[in-house]
């Protein structure tokens, strides 16, 4: 373990870790939209801002980006991180003027006011979604497209995320909460991909349990013998 | 020709190329650049062709298509050898004319010399042209002798001297010690010392590792790295091959954008022409080191100029930029240890070698050792590319390089640095140009772009192209590029269409400074410059737009108000003719009648400028 400096407080990270976590671990509270512990950091949405003192020169940065490492002092809640953080989450609020988890976040960081064109999306690009398809679940179903003010989260093309295989990560996953999964009948939508799948009844309790897709992905990947997946999660306990 | 195994059989066969070359042999040379391209050097060359082979003593002359010689605004550029004559502004039926006059006869063509701009003199020779004399060629010098298609053009000049040199004479850290020494700076943009990175990248732990020339040249207006790779490829791949063979890499790239098509062929038959040498591939030249080069096309992305996005791009992903926090040169494309320059600091680095530091030290200021190409463009008389020492002042590159401002019009401001490079106004024009300098005052070298802006510039109006560019081209990772460069194009758009409000420069800087400080990339870090560097020079000008909703340089339609004048009005009635949206009333002067003079309405104007370009006699104001 490392040892190093967080608001004065000292603090051991893994050689591989990040600021990011450090902190979280160590209960201090930096706001963050884009990380996932299950993920690797990606420095998207920028709000995790730190100061980091190394070798006695001082530089803002993401805490997700950034690795841990021996002797640096780190930074939280200087006057210059707050100012940088509160344009940040103004720039998001502007973007998404709707949602709660961004309105509370702004209100606790002191913004109270946008003072750009209000916009109506829902996504923030943080990218999660994709960084778990890819990164936890490989079924790769959804990537960004376009760059600039016109990126976007989508299926290949726009159309049906055919490598989707409704699992529903993305759905936990996403912080602001806009990819939404149905189920009706056999049927299970993740409705933001376009993607809908044939569900498969467990043979001891009769409920829909799985996408067939699914399972049929998992057989492939995982050695076990078939008829484990023809029991839902609760029968097989 | 085989491949060459050993530094004496190159000397060999450079002298034998040289032997077979008679100096006192009349050529005719024509300009094959971008610039002169675009002027029709082809149908030049198709004409000079044709006479050659119609006329009876064609036989034996040579034509010579070369790279860019710079001077683009005179092109298509046709220099004869060996008096080299230069003719500018060629056409395909001034052909015969030269072939017969001047490669016969020896006389010059008048009518086709190039006239001093302010004496009047007709100059004859290309290095007696005001454009050159303060240039320092090093670089880019060779390109206006050599067919970039032709190896021995390249070896006559000198080529390979310096792979040989390093190869057969020097250690990896000799070569290191020496480009440290010569203090080469990466001329893509950065200006980090190339030497340290070597150095580090060598020292980096693994066995594979990789050279990457980064051709992805994307700021609007700049086109210089695209000349060098399409008018002298081999100075580049012999930069490659010795930074290659000093740290220890065996494999490289050359990411080129695919918008660059004459450069992708120059560069992919100068490889070819290299591995039937043996300059590239196993044992090269015989001194058992290997490396060979591949060429990968980019799509076009401005940010894929970014070196993390450069190799995302490489690996086939999407070209988005990562933390930097561990350097390429320890962890780069394929997470190898990968060394990436740009195409020009590729090219200085024979030069370093050959020359060696000490002479190459003597050129440029304390901090920048070497020249630079820019290309210069914008509202001065001789646009192109020029090459200087590191140092010399705006003034010198505007005025005495580039002939100063067309049209009698004032100067206001260079913008250097590219799209996200700064503006400088004309107090600060006996800046000597170097990275710090332009850093100091709030603008970059960048990959080399100088934009020469009159006082009919509107410097709001600049700063809403440039960051309407960057918007565009930011891949959108993190909030305060993708956002941040949208944003202050929405307020610019604001204050350019009369919206603005008194607020807006405040939040401008607010803006502009957490762009700049908490984006990921280059691209971000420097996106707020146009903003921030037109706000703190030309900070009235964004009150004049602002409160008194007036565009002094007459460029924001929007805040333009069109009068005409009823004492110089002469009735004629032409500007209502034109008036798209019959704005403009009046009643027209006749034989019988006096007519009454023509008045716009203000509420129906849109602005379009059709009156104040039809009336003849002055009569339209615009404010």
């Amino acid at each position: 373990m490392i040892p190093f400096v967080i608001d004065g407080q000292p603090v051991e990270g893994r050689e591989d870790g990040n600021l990011l976590e450090v902190a979280l671990d160590s209960g201090i509270e930096i706001s963050h939209l884009c990380y996932n512990e299950s993920v690797k950091p990606y420095g998207a949405c920028r709000l995790c801002l730190v100061e980091v003192v190394r070798n006695g020169r001082s530089r803002m940065t993401t805490a997700c980006t950034y690795p841990v490492i021996e002797g640096i002092e780190v930074l939280t809640r200087t006057e210059k991180v707050l100012r940088a953080r509160r344009m940040i989450i103004e720039l998001i609020l502007a973007m998404c003027p709707g949602d709660k988890l961004i309105q509370d976040m702004a209100r606790k960081m002191g913004v109270h006011e946008v003072r750009f064109k209000k916009e109506d999306k829902d996504c923030i690009l943080c990218g999660l979604c994709g960084r778990v398809c890819d990164e936890v679940v490989g079924a790769h179903a959804i990537q960004f497209a376009f760059r600039g003010d016109r990126k976007e989260m989508i299926p290949p093309f726009g159309g049906e995320a055919m490598n989707c295989i409704a699992c529903g990560a993305c759905v936990i996953v996403c912080p602001v909460d806009v990819i939404r999964m149905e189920e009706e009948g056999d049927e299970r939508t993740i409705i933001r991909w376009k993607r809908t799948l044939k569900m498969k009844q467990c043979k001891i309790c009769g409920n829909y349990f799985a996408p067939w897709f699914q399972l049929e992905k998992f057989k492939e990947q995982v050695k076990l013998p078939k008829e484990f997946f023809d029991v839902c999660y609760t029968c097989r306990t | 020709m085989g491949k060459i195994s050993s530094p004496q059989e190159l000397e060999r066969y450079q002298n034998e190329i040289l032997s077979k070359r008679d100096p006192h042999q009349p050529c005719v040379t024509v300009c094959g650049g971008t610039g002169c391209h675009a002027s029709g050097c082809h149908q030049v060359i198709d004409a000079f062709r044709k006479v050659l082979q119609d006329h009876s003593q064609g036989n034996g002359i040579n034509i010579r298509v070369t790279g860019c010689h710079g001077f683009c605004e005179r092109g298509p550029l046709v220099v004869i050898y060996p008096q080299k004559i230069l003719y500018q502004r060629v056409k395909p039926e001034d052909a015969r004319t030269i072939f017969e006059e001047t490669v016969l006869n020896g006389k010059v063509i008048e009518s086709l010399l190039y006239d001093h701009p302010t004496t009047g003199t007709r100059i004859v020779h290309e290095e007696e042209v005001p454009f050159y004399q303060k240039q320092m060629r090093i670089i880019f010098g060779n390109n206006g002798n050599i067919d970039p298609t032709r190896i021995e053009d390249y070896l006559a000049v000198g080529g390979y001297r310096a792979l040989s040199k390093a190869l057969f004479s020097m250690t990896p850290e000799e070569i290191i010690r020496e480009v440290k020494k010569a203090n080469l700076r990466g001329r893509g943009g950065g200006g980090f010392p190339a030497g340290v990175k070597w150095e580090t990248c060598k020292k980096a732990p693994g066995d594979i590792k990789y050279v990457i020339c980064n051709a992805d040249e994307g700021d609007p207006g700049a086109y210089m790295d695209r000349s060098l790779l399409e008018g002298n490829p081999h100075s580049v791949l012999e930069g490659m091959i010795i930074g290659a063979y000093a740290i220890g890499s065996h494999e490289g790239y050359v990411y080129v954008r695919n918008e660059y098509p004459l450069a992708v062929v120059n560069i992919g038959i100068a490889i070819q022409q290299d591995r039937e040498l043996g300059l590239l591939g196993e044992n090269i030249l015989g001194s058992k080191f290997d490396f060979d080069v591949q060429i990968s096309r980019g799509g076009g992305a401005f940010v894929c100029g970014e070196s993390t996005a450069l190799m995302a791009s490489l690996e086939g992903n999407v070209g988005e930029p990562r933390a930097k926090h561990i350097h390429t040169v320890v962890s780069g494309l394929w997470d190898r240890p990968s060394n990436l320059n740009n195409v020009e600091t590729w090219a200085n680095v024979p030069v370093i070698i050959e020359r060696g530091a000490d002479r190459y030290t003597q050129i440029g200021t304390e901090g920048s050792k070497g020249t630079k190409i820019f290309s210069l463009v914008g509202k001065v008389n001789n646009t192109g590319l020029v090459e200087v020492p590191m140092g010399i002042t705006l003034r010198e590159i505007v005025y005495d390089i580039g002939g100063g401002i067309p049209g009698g019009k004032k100067f206001k401001a260079v913008q250097t640095g590219g799209p996200s490079g700064g503006c400088i106004p004309e107090s600060l024009i006996n800046l000597p140009v170097d990275f710090d300098r332009l850093t100091e005052v709030g603008s970059m070298m960048g990959s080399g772009g100088m934009i020469v802006m009159d006082e009919s510039t509107c410097m709001v109006d600049v700063a809403k192209y440039f960051t309407n560019f960057l918007k565009d081209e930011s891949c959108g990772k993190c909030t305060s590029c993708r956002e941040g460069t949208k944003r202050m194009h929405e307020i610019l758009t604001e204050i350019t269409e009369g919206r603005g409000k008194p607020e807006h420069i405040d939040l401008l800087e607010e803006l502009g400074w957490v762009t700049a400080e908490t984006s990921l990339c280059g691209l971000g870090q420097t996106a707020p410059n146009p903003v921030l560097s037109t706000i703190r020079y030309f900070r009235d000008e964004y009150r004049e737009h602002i409160i008194n909703k007036r565009c002094p340089a007459k460029v924001c339609r929007v805040l333009l108000r069109y009068r005409i004048l009823s004492d110089v009005c002469t009735r004629c009635g032409r500007c209502a003719k034109v008036c798209p949206v019959k704005a403009i009333t009046g009643k027209k002067k006749t034989k019988k009648e006096a007519g009454e003079p023509f008045q716009i309405d203000t509420e129906k104007c849109i602005k379009c400028g059709m009156c104040f370009e039809t009336c003849k006699f002055e009569a339209v104001e615009v404010q």
